[in-house]
């Protein structure tokens, strides 16, 4: 996926794409800080059919909905109020024996026990995934656990 | 009557009457320049109701007008902006001069004007209004459009242009020999490049130096700075215009956005002030006999707007809708091509001109939005039938 990126003299900056189903869709950051969420008119690619004006704390908890990053966010917040206790991401390669198997043919946490605590697939997050969650190549798996239990877990996804 | 009563009755009287003109502008959706304009009409020489002692108190607010209008608008790019659409779009930008300097600038020839006067015409036709454009554009909700950032870049552009422009015309206006206005337009570039460099480079020491927390003392440094440089440049014989355009480009980031809100209220109070100058200049009698020639005028220079529009937006890989779109947001002209024609008035270049101007303006201040308005179903209409 790329995302262009356009600058707007004396009004911002203007970022889109094309999501995979051919509909292209922007954000507009204007300078006062105002975002603008914009989708494009099928039939007149160039032109926004609708526009969600939305100002910092709308914006905000847009990102929030969507964003992965939000997650991984608040997890470091929390490892660094409780020492010793750190997230990883660690994503599912493509010799991964645990792909396409469930996660609880894994069983992280009886082995290392580390938690898993959310999956995030294609910019989508699955929180608190249950044993029955089926890993894909590409996943990104969220472990919180100690320094070590976290790092068994790596070698468990990538070496069984 | 003491005089200073007489000042503020007129005075109050006239931006009350703004003010309602304004609100009147708000309901219907178009651009209060006309109606400031047409307000000026009545109460000057030869008007409805002429002020008898205040015109001289308004011709010193006219001129903070024009220095405030500049400044703002300087203070919405940043150098960067400027340089990288100079380097990006100065084929479209060279188009757009060369298409849309040619209508004021062959009407004055013909009507035996002399080449001052299609110097001045020229300016008058080629600047599209980017206050009236930008409203248009957040108006109809264009402003995400892909043809959008080439409409901004030609703007851009043509504010540049200006920087250039303005100083030629006051040199030509003020009647100075060919050396003397040779040297005049070698000053005034090299100091808009003298300025773009160091608000490249050295921007940060100039936001230093102007920023403050307090924004009663921000103001006081911005404004003082503007007009300093303003009158610098005046004496230079760069035009007082250029100056504080060039202030505002040297400011930019946070500053610039501090800067620019607190400038507003005190831009839109003199800019106001300076539209009905403009028509207070002119005397309403001679509008008529040019209103033919002006709609005219408007409608050839609509047509080679819109011929840049689509040629600019086509260079972008915008499809036929977009390119008439970029068209018709560009038509709208208004504040800088009042400045334009008021300096040309201001020097008494001929007595028809600034009825033209005022006319021309009159026309596509009030049309170019509402062009926009109604063609937008049309330009749909056209795009999925494509």
């Amino acid at each position: 996926m790329e995302v262009e990126q356009t600058a707007l003299p004396g009004i911002g900056l203007r970022h889109d794409f094309t999501t995979r189903k051919g509909q292209r869709v922007g954000v507009i950051s204007h300078r006062t800080g105002r975002r603008d969420l914009v989708i494009y008119d099928k039939e007149d690619p160039d032109a926004v059919c609708h526009m969600v004006k939305l100002n910092d704390e709308e914006a905000d908890a847009l990102a929030e909905l969507l964003g992965a990053p939000r997650i991984v966010a608040r997890l470091n917040q929390l490892h660094q109020q409780v020492e010793g206790l750190v997230s990883v991401q660690l994503p599912i390669p493509a010799d991964s024996p645990y792909a396409d198997r469930p996660m609880g043919d894994a069983r992280v946490r009886t082995r290392t026990s580390a938690s898993i605590v959310a999956i995030v697939r294609a910019g989508q997050v699955f929180a608190s995934p249950g044993p029955g969650f089926v890993f894909s190549v590409g996943d990104v798996v969220v472990v919180v656990g100690s320094e070590d239990s976290t790092s068994e877990v790596a070698g468990i996804l990538a070496n069984g | 009557m003491h005089e200073t009563a007489v000042i503020f009755l007129e005075f109050g009287a006239v931006l009350l009457g703004l003010g309602i003109l304004g609100a009147l502008a708000l309901r219907v959706g178009i651009s209060p320049i006309p109606l400031y304009l047409i307000a000026g009409l009545a109460f000057g020489t030869g008007g409805v109701l002429p002020l008898a002692t205040s015109e001289e108190f308004i011709s010193v607010g006219a001129e903070l007008g024009v220095v405030l209008l500049l400044l703002t608008l300087g203070l919405e790019y940043n150098a960067d902006e400027l340089v990288t659409s100079l380097t990006s779009n100065a084929r479209a930008g060279l188009v757009d001069l060369v298409l849309n300097a040619a209508p004021g600038a062959i009407c004055a020839l013909l009507l035996g004007w002399g080449p001052v006067a299609a110097v001045a015409m020229a300016g008058v036709t080629y600047a599209t209004s980017s206050g009236i454009t930008a409203k248009v554009l957040s108006d109809l909700g264009w402003i995400g459009n892909r043809e959008t950032p080439t409409v901004l870049s030609l703007l851009v552009f043509e504010d540049l242009t200006m920087a250039i422009y303005l100083p030629v015309l006051t040199t030509m206006l003020a009647g100075l020999s060919l050396l003397s206005g040779a040297m005049a337009v070698g000053i005034a570039l090299l100091t808009v490049s003298v300025v773009l460099v160091v608000a490249l480079r050295f921007g940060r020491f100039i936001e230093a130096f102007v920023s403050s927390p307090n924004s009663e003392v921000l103001l006081l440094k911005v404004v003082g700075l503007a007009l300093l440089v303003a009158g610098l440049a005046q004496q230079l014989q760069v035009s007082a215009a250029v100056g504080a355009f060039l202030v505002g480009i040297a400011l930019s980031g946070e500053l610039a956005e501090d800067a620019q809100s607190l400038l507003a209220p005190l831009r839109d109070l003199f800019a106001a002030v300076f539209f009905v100058f403009f028509g207070l200049q002119t005397d309403p009698a001679k509008i008529l006999p040019v209103a033919g020639l002006a709609a005219l005028l408007a409608l050839v220079s609509m047509i080679t707007k819109l011929l840049t529009g689509a040629y600019a937006a086509r260079r972008a890989g915008i499809a036929k809708a977009g390119q008439a779109r970029a068209g018709i947001a560009l038509i709208p002209r208004g504040e800088f091509n009042i400045v334009i024609a008021g300096l040309a008035v201001g020097a008494g270049v001929h007595p028809d001109l600034g009825a033209l101007a005022a006319a021309y303006v009159l026309i596509l201040a009030a049309f170019g939005p509402l062009a926009a308005k109604l063609v937008q179903p049309l330009i749909t209409a056209i795009a999925k039938r494509a």
